[in-house]
């Protein structure tokens, strides 16, 4: 069933995910409804690197914001967006590169992935590995979209994103090898406000 | 074809601080957001198939061992992009509140009854057209604690992907009429009227199914036009 569509006035605005989301989108076994994304990324053919991403998110008087989604994109190994928009070819072809978390009580998230590959930029300037990440929550009429990037790559210096982020908030979008018992463990909290706010991009 | 994605095209959305809704006090960002350009991370996104809907997943009254209670509707549209275009084979998850105005979560504890058949949550895949369709029950309005006396008017929660991770959109549908339009700070934290007015859904007389389910028929408009103005067909 079709109709022919006059051009859109603009977009739909975007609204609140509210505060009960959960067992729609994040249900995670806690309710009678199967999940359409989970936050382990990494399927049997995906090569590279495996990393767990974790943090907790907090609201501007430090309280965990235990209502928060958190959506993360990212290319594969080999710099690969499992995207037919990406025309190259595709190594890891289960590897689809989009995980979904709620926060718990505690406002922590985790995401069990493989570290990106490099992926260039409009002029062909190679950006560091990392993950684009959506935050969601009730309160938020407008997700918010930031960035994770790897502590101790050698190509954070120049990547043409982190620079133009002022110096003394680039550490908010720089994970943090936490320990490493097999796989990488990499740290980051989000804060919406304070000190250490996160930086969000207007994209 | 290819896409762009202007920045004008987000001047549809509330400000994220609208202290009229309270949590947007200390959960919207204080500094300015740092303008960046769209590489190939923005420009793709999550392509979602088939396999992730399971049969029944878009009829609401289905889920159960039983049918719901409530007024059984039918909510249908099409997914566009800003040019008018369908698009295709995307993934629209929604929720949404019983017809007592009561969500199946542990937080939502008002004293409105849980319905043993209806969980509120589905999920389908546009078409080759951009057309997608649900069977559910209107949900009904509940309080919040906003506000004195305050209620959400009637709607559904919409989460819809798009061609890109800079397209994806989570919204609200409302229905039209509803006498707490004026009073709802989230419906009314969209400033422009005709832009709130695009979150209300239409009744659908044409499409209603004598006997069995009225009809609202809802346009979800993504970001994303032809960067290419002269596109040759």
């Amino acid at each position: 069933m079709s109709k022919a569509q006059s051009k859109p006035e603009g977009v739909t605005p975007s609204q609140t995910v509210g505060p009960y989301f959960a067992y729609g989108l994040t249900s995670n076994g806690k309710y009678d409804w199967n999940d359409a994304f989970s936050n382990n990324l990494v399927t049997a053919d995906t090569s590279g690197e495996r990393v767990r991403v974790e943090g907790r998110v907090f609201d501007g008087d430090g309280n965990p914001m235990v209502d928060c989604m958190l959506e993360i994109w990212q290319a594969d190994a080999q710099g690969r967006f499992s995207d037919p928009q990406d025309k190259r070819a595709l190594p890891n072809s289960s590897f689809k590169g989009f995980g979904r978390c709620g926060t718990d009580a505690d406002g922590r998230y985790a995401f069990d992935t493989i570290k990106p590959g490099i992926v260039h930029d409009p002029d062909g300037k190679p950006q560091a590995p990392h993950l684009v990440l959506a935050v969601f929550a009730r309160g938020m009429l407008l997700h918010l979209y930031t960035r994770i990037y790897f502590g101790g790559e050698a190509a954070n210096t120049t990547d043409p994103v982190l620079v133009l982020v002022p110096v003394d908030r680039r550490a908010t979008l720089i994970a943090q090898q936490a320990h490493c018992n097999g796989n990488a463990v990499y740290s980051l909290d989000i804060n919406m406000q304070g000190d250490n706010e996160t930086v969000f991009f207007d994209v | 074809m290819t896409l762009s994605y202007p920045l004008q095209s987000l001047t549809a959305h509330p400000p994220r601080l609208s202290p009229g809704y309270k949590s947007t006090v200390k959960r919207s960002p204080t500094k300015p957001l740092i303008p960046m350009r769209h590489t190939l991370s923005e420009l793709t996104g999550p392509v979602y198939g088939h396999e992730t809907v399971r049969e029944n997943d878009n009829d609401l009254t289905l889920q159960g061992k039983g049918e719901p209670l409530g007024e059984r509707i039918i909510v249908h549209g099409h997914v566009l992009d800003e040019d008018g275009r369908g698009v295709p084979n995307t993934l629209v998850e929604l929720w949404q509140a019983n017809a007592c105005g009561r969500y199946v979560h542990v937080v939502d504890q008002h004293p409105a009854p849980l319905d043993p058949n209806f969980t509120g949550a589905g999920r389908t895949q546009s078409d080759s057209e951009g057309y997608y369709r649900f069977v559910t029950i209107k949900p009904g309005a509940y309080p919040w604690g906003n506000h004195h006396n305050a209620w959400r008017p009637a709607h559904i929660h919409f989460s819809v992907f798009g061609h890109s991770f800079v397209s994806r959109l989570v919204t609200q549908m409302y229905f039209p009429g509803d006498p707490l339009f004026p009073f709802d700070p989230i419906f009314n934290s969209v400033t422009d009227e005709k832009a709130r007015n695009r979150m209300v859904s239409d009744f659908d007389l044409e499409n209603t199914q004598p006997d069995w389910a009225l009809c609202y028929r809802f346009n979800i408009v993504l970001r994303g036009r032809n960067a290419t103005p002269m596109e040759t067909k």
